[in-house]
């Protein structure tokens, strides 16, 4: 066990990090290159006023009509994006390692808080698997890919709540934590899950579209 | 649903299949997957999350009782999706029923453009399965004559051109009938505006030649129009996937203006020309804008009107309510002028809900009416939506200022017997204005 939790901890550690560095330069170096070998008018239709304008009214809590529609669905995305980020960067036990090995430190959160925000980070997972199943336009849409990104994206809290809490089998959740942890990390990149990376950059080409050419609101 | 697609009998689909071979299609999905398509085609289809959000958006989904085949992701997935995944080889079948679904469930709207939170352009991918459905030569036959219309004439309706100018000349006796000294300026070098028009106007709707030609003269315009190919500012080439003949036909548009050394050219009510000059065809020849400043007519009337070069001489007191074109409204933002000139028009609007950016689409944008007979039924059921949206108005009359619009919600109106009227600004202007009388 200790020896698993060295090579997670050690090399596996590095190569998830050169992974998700790597890939996601990549992916955004493949984008640009597209963009200018084969559609170059993208750039001059490009606005970073208009770009901005769009990201922000998607950030504002039901700005969008699209929301509106969508009031259960919106405040799960927008709960369960927060908590995704908050956890697991502001945990004293991961803040803890890096501060050992990079000596990087920043303030940390309670743990019974993360605690909390774990948990609303499953529910809300427990809410996409759900309606996946149940809502018909969401069903036919779906392909097993999306019910294993889903897992990917749900084990890394599901184990680090059970680590944490230290039910069962302790290093076996431990070092589950870790492993799926940097499964989801290196599978940001090359899944759907890239949208993290990409959809700053088609929501700002849509605003640029929208605003500097349509002189029309995109939201 | 493919049952009773199948039996929609269209000879441009049918013989296109028969002629097919799995060798072309395979070069077709490539050609326009791997060598035409770039950024954008990555991006979208690597990053949608296949949420649904983008559902609500969609008319056809709406109106045909949510049935997800035809939501905006479920409609890439029944064809992009597949092609892709398939690496191309799919059957000659599955391309036929990508063009239907292509060419008449989706009209290219981009609402749900504005549904989904990442932005993609579902238009714009299903605008790819038309360009392969193209290039695999499965295109329904209508909206293909139209197509090779403009190839072989320059127009969209076979007008030859001594036809064009002749019915020029008879609108322009017509007209002198009302206003003796009314010309119809033609070939005029130098004058301050072009006016343009689709192909279906002087083939079936001339009089609205007629009324423009009154406008003109009672503002006192500088205006010309062409006697040669280039007149028509339609473009259904574009719908069809066949970017060369797009390119053409819009190249020989702008030429013709910058010929005749005009300022500007002017449009008449039309959505799908407006997008063919300021966002399609603009593009596919390099330029980011039109090259010349082209001017939609709402936007035109109410320079008129709030000039005061156009006067209202007693308001239209119908209760009307108006139509927000897809192409000039969420494509150029006329939306708060289309408003103005209304108001100014007419003593008693309401509002049809959604509106705006957010209007449902009239179900014939897009090339759909376009597709012709074997498809009018389906576009009027798909549409359901729309018939609801403009019958809680309550209106007698509804405003459409676009040809595809305006013969698209008179379908409607018939099919659900909603006893309203649609009619052109133009129409309302002509008939309500100040008129010289010399
Ligand atoms: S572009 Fe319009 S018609 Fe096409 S899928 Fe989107 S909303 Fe529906
Ligand atoms: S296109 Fe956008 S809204 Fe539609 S399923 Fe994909 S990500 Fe969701």
């Amino acid at each position: 066990m200790n020896e698993l939790y060295q090579l997670l901890t050690g090399p596996m550690l590095w190569l998830t990090f050169f992974v998700f560095t790597f890939g996601t330069l990549y992916k955004l170096l493949s984008i640009l290159v597209l963009t200018i070998q084969k559609e170059p008018f993208i750039m001059s239709v490009f606005s970073f006023k208009y770009g901005m304008r769009s990201i922000l009214s998607w950030m504002t809590p039901f700005k969008p009509v699209s929301m509106k529609k969508h009031p259960v669905l919106s405040s799960v995305i927008y709960v369960f994006h927060i908590c995704l980020f908050i956890a697991p960067l502001f945990l004293m036990a991961h803040i803890t390692l890096l501060d050992e090995s990079w000596g990087l430190v920043w303030p940390s959160l309670s743990d019974s808080l993360i605690d909390y925000l774990t948990l609303i980070v499953l529910a809300c997972c427990l809410f996409y698997f759900i309606r996946r199943l149940t809502q018909k336009e969401v069903n036919y849409l779906t392909s097993q890919s999306d019910y294993i990104l889903l897992a990917i994206v749900a084990l890394p809290f599901f184990t680090g709540l059970m680590a944490y809490h230290q039910w069962f089998a302790y290093g076996f959740f431990l070092n589950l934590h870790i492993l799926s942890g940097e499964i989801m990390l290196m599978a940001i990149p090359f899944t759907r899950l890239s949208h993290m990376i990409i959809s700053p950059l088609t929501r700002a080409y849509m605003g640029s579209e929208f605003g500097e050419i349509r002189h029309a609101k995109d939201w | 649903m493919s049952e009773q697609v199948n039996k929609i009998v269209d000879k441009g689909l049918d013989q296109g299949v028969i002629n097919l071979t799995q060798e072309r299609i395979e070069k077709a999905i490539n050609q326009v997957l791997n060598k035409e398509a770039g950024a954008r085609l990555k991006s979208y289809v690597e990053t949608c999350v296949h949420c649904g959000m983008c559902s609500e958006a969609c008319h056809v989904y709406l109106s045909k009782d949510k049935d997800p085949i035809y939501s905006p992701a479920g409609k890439v997935k029944r064809t992009l999706s597949e092609m892709i995944q398939k690496k191309g080889k799919v059957s000659p079948e599955f391309i036929r029923e990508a063009s239907i679904i292509a060419s008449t469930e989706c009209n290219l709207c981009k609402r749900c453009a504005m549904y989904c939170p990442f932005g993609i352009d579902v238009a714009y991918l299903l605008l790819l399965v038309r360009r392969i459905c193209h290039l695999c030569g499965v295109t329904p036959l209508y909206i293909q004559d139209t197509a090779h219309s403009h190839s072989v004439t320059m127009n969209q309706m076979w007008v030859k051109d001594d036809e064009w100018i002749d019915t020029l000349q008879w609108q322009e006796e017509e007209a002198q009938a009302e206003i003796p000294n009314l010309r119809i300026p033609l070939e005029k070098e130098g004058a301050d505006i072009m006016y343009s028009v689709i192909g279906p106007e002087p083939k079936f709707q001339a009089h609205l030649i007629y009324y423009m030609s009154v406008i003109m003269k009672a503002a006192g315009i500088d205006w010309t129009m062409p006697a040669t190919p280039g007149w028509d500012n339609s473009d259904m080439a574009m719908y069809t996937g066949d970017n060369e003949i797009m390119g053409r036909v819009k190249r020989m548009h702008f030429d013709t203006a910058a010929r005749l050394k005009v300022n500007r050219i002017i449009m008449g009510e039309c959505g799908h020309a407006f997008r063919s000059v300021h966002d399609m065809g603009n593009r596919w020849l390099g330029y980011k804008l039109p090259p010349i400043p082209v001017i939609h007519a709402i936007e035109f009337y109410h320079e008129l009107l709030s000039s005061g070069k156009i006067k209202i001489k007693d308001q239209y007191d119908k209760k009307v309510t108006l139509h927000d074109p897809c192409n000039v409204i969420r494509g150029r933002g006329l939306g708060e002028l289309s408003r103005k000139v209304v108001n100014t028009l007419c003593s008693n609007f309401v509002e049809m809900t959604p509106n705006r950016e957010h209007n449902y689409c009239c179900n014939a944008g897009g090339g759909v009416i376009n597709t012709g007979p074997p498809f009018k039924n389906k576009r009027v059921l798909s549409n359901r939506i729309k018939a609801e949206q403009m019958a809680a108005t309550g209106a007698d009359v509804v405003i459409s200022p676009c040809h595809n619009c305006h013969s698209g919600l008179e379908d409607i109106v018939h099919h659900y017997k909603l006893n309203m009227e649609v009619k052109f600004i133009g129409e309302i202007i002509y008939n309500h204005m100040e008129k010289p009388t010399a």
